[in-house]
């Protein structure tokens, strides 16, 4: 069974219908052409609805546009407190960010009281429109997407040679008869003198997966510029993140790989804050750490590509990690043992 | 099959007997008992005393249990009870328990994780059948949503949980602990009209409850509501005291405590509802009784166009017959626990239990 969702009515000046239909034909016509395509909402998350619209020029400038329902099971002083004060830090965030010139999609507007009264067209029920942000379209896929195509690639292209490291690791091990494993690999792929193992896809794959790093190791950058800058993301996950493809793409590449290429933008400061604190950083750097993990266990091994980028990306880096490690052993109900 | 449990992780202890049909139709619950232990007003249950309820109740139990249930230790198939998490000094009176009844009926044992049995025993209940999970209680303050043969937790309390919050705060107010501090907290909130700004503290999918209630204990204080108080006058709870310089009442203090976290708890269930994609939600746990907190999650739910599935106290509130349920479900997939390592742990993650009765 599938239900279409109706989204609730949004508040002015956006509609999700073309208002003027009902006007006299003289008008209808010149309405009709000049008044803009209603938004698209584009995703339902908890705390907000998001729409792809456009600002001042429909086709010049796509927009995103965020609006903050009211929330009915909350008690309306809370909400009202609850969503001025997020969209406030979200908008005073973003605006902080793009003066430090971080990569986050620039804010064109904003209504923090969200107190307009808006009728909703199935029921006929008022309710407050919701306050709303106005933002800069980012283009390309999230970095979720784009991690999972990658993963999806890898496994279609070195599916066939995929137990042939281990056992060339084996050999290798058996060979040299010491030196913890990564070392012997590392030894391995350096002198590449097994040419008739099949080294080719292997060298293809190490290809592949330092694009991959290089990806991760921009990421680690994008955040640690964010940090200082002077801003915690609250909620870094590779949903939060967009690829922004670079505007010139090179001919002949990218046949049948993942663009990894491309500026890394922060988007979604919901549940951002103003920080400076090594606390504050490294809880945000265990959020991301834990998303990625849950996400994409089999990119999880190339994580600490992402704090790298990060350690070289400003200064203070090296302390925010070092607090990551106690941050870390904390959890609640987490057992002792080891 | 038919499964005895053994619960008693905090200040219940509670027996209860179930009945899985072979042919596979709903579960019967032939019994379910249960004990607490009440401390006077501005008293908090200590280990060792609660072990000592435990340990004098525990026998009486389970042959009240095994009356009602009208079956013989013969038909019995396995003894669950919980290995944690909880108190220890109440756990280990109840895993003594269970391993004499293993001895002296010849049966085999299974330990339980708590939270694995609120949720099965919910699920059991209400037939949810993928739900998120928000669970609720003095001890634990959990969003699970299950995901390849585990519970896993998305988002939880980063100090102390919701049910240890509000009890802290009746002590305070040295508000009754009967039949439960929270069930009283509620009575008094209803009468509450004014919202006091208390912080919100909301970390992505975890939340942060201390902050909370030092808040308003500060503020129980700063206008001497806190302490013992006279029953019979109750101007300290009546909003005649609304025009006089604002000062809120003990209703008042009651009413915001409960809709500022409870509007935590929703506001992360609701996260996790969008992150996993569910339209389900099942309350489980002690504070799972309280009616506000799923009249608002009703309202979440429904804004999605979801449900909500909660249970009564009989279910909500620690029980034995949970533990009978999720750990006879465990024992038909063949897991047992050795008398040797029939132990109780204080920390026990309900992602730890490998959920193999489920696909």
């Amino acid at each position: 069974m599938i239900e279409e969702y109706q989204p609730p009515p949004l508040p002015p000046p956006f509609h999700h219908h073309h208002q003027h239909r009902t006007q006299s034909p003289a008008t209808t016509t010149t309405t009709t052409t000049t008044t803009p395509p209603p938004p698209i909402l584009l995703t339902q998350g908890a705390e907000a609805h998001l729409y792809k619209t456009h600002y001042l020029n429909a086709t010049t400038h796509p927009a995103a546009l965020k609006i903050r329902p009211s929330k009915p099971y909350r008690h309306p002083v809370l909400d009202r407190r609850l969503t001025r004060q997020r969209i406030l830090q979200e908008a005073r965030c973003l605006a902080k960010l793009v003066r430090e010139g971080v990569a986050v999609p620039a804010l064109y507007a904003v209504d923090w009281e969200g107190q307009t009264v808006v009728v909703d067209a199935a029921t006929g029920e008022e309710r407050y429109g919701g306050a709303w942000l106005l933002m800069e379209w980012v283009e390309g896929d999230v970095v979720r997407v784009v991690v999972q195509a990658w993963e999806r690639a890898m496994l279609a292209r070195f599916a066939a040679d995929d137990r042939s490291p281990s056992s060339r690791r084996r050999q290798a091990d058996g060979g040299s008869g010491s030196g913890p494993g990564s070392e012997v690999q590392m030894e391995v792929d350096g002198h590449g003198d097994h040419s008739d193992h099949g080294d080719n896809g292997h060298v293809e794959r190490k290809r592949e997966e330092e694009r991959m790093k290089d990806l991760l190791r921009r990421i680690g950058a994008a955040v640690g510029r964010l940090h200082a800058a002077g801003v915690i993301h609250g909620d870094l996950t590779t949903s939060n993140l967009i690829l922004r493809p670079a505007s010139s793409k090179k001919e002949g590449e990218g046949e049948g790989e993942v663009d990894l290429e491309g500026e890394v933008v922060l988007i979604d400061f919901g549940l951002a804050s103003q920080s400076v604190q090594d606390e504050d950083r490294a809880v945000d750097l265990y959020v991301l750490e834990r998303a990625f993990g849950s996400t994409h266990p089999r990119t999880e091994a190339f994580f600490a590509e992402v704090l790298d980028g990060y350690r070289a990306s400003y200064r203070g880096a090296a302390s925010v990690l070092k607090r990551l490690e106690e941050v870390r052993l904390r959890g609640r109900k987490k057992s002792m043992l080891g | 099959m038919i499964a005895v449990g053994i619960e008693g992780s905090a200040n219940k202890v509670g027996v209860g007997i179930i009945f899985h049909p072979e042919d596979g139709s709903t579960p019967q619950v032939l019994a379910n008992v249960r004990h607490t232990y009440v401390t006077p007003p501005g008293e908090g249950f200590l280990p060792k005393d609660t072990a000592r309820h435990h340990r004098a109740w525990v026998v009486k139990l389970v042959k009240q249990a095994l009356q009602d249930a009208r079956v013989s230790v013969k038909d019995v198939d396995c003894i669950c009870y919980t290995k944690g998490p909880g108190m220890g000094a109440p756990l280990q009176s109840c895993a003594i328990a269970a391993r004499m009844l293993s001895l002296l009926w010849g049966k085999e044992l299974v330990g339980v994780n708590h939270c694995v049995g609120h949720i099965e025993m919910g699920r059991a209940i209400t037939g949810a059948t993928n739900p998120v999970v928000l669970y609720v209680s003095g001890g634990n303050t959990q969003v699970i949503a299950y995901s390849s043969q585990r519970y896993r937790i998305f988002g939880e309390t980063l100090d102390i949980a919701v049910g240890n919050c509000l009890d802290r705060f009746a002590r305070t107010l040295h508000i009754s602990n009967d039949p439960a501090p929270g069930y009283n907290i509620e009575q008094l909130a209803k009468k509450g009209k004014r919202l006091v700004d208390l912080p919100y503290t909301v970390k992505g999918m975890d939340i942060s409850m201390s902050g909370v209630l030092a808040a308003i204990d500060a503020l129980a204080v700063q206008y001497g509501l806190n302490g013992e108080w006279d029953e019979k006058d109750d101007s300290a709870d009546s909003a005649q005291g609304e025009a006089d310089d604002g000062k809120p009442t003990r209703a008042d203090l009651c009413f915001s405590l409960q809709e500022t976290v409870y509007s935590m708890l929703v506001e992360i269930t609701e996260r996790a509802m969008a992150h996993v994609g569910s339209k389900e939600v099942l309350i489980v746990g002690g504070v799972g009784c309280n009616e506000r907190l799923q009249e608002m999650m009703g309202i979440m739910a429904r804004d999605r166009g979801g449900t909500v599935h909660a249970t009564d106290e009989r279910y909500c509130i620690d029980n034995g017959i949970m533990i009978a349920q999720a750990g006879l479900m465990a024992y038909k997939t063949g897991f047992r626990t050795p008398l040797k390592d029939a132990t109780c742990t204080q920390r026990f993650r309900t992602d730890e239990v490998l959920v193999k009765w489920r696909d």
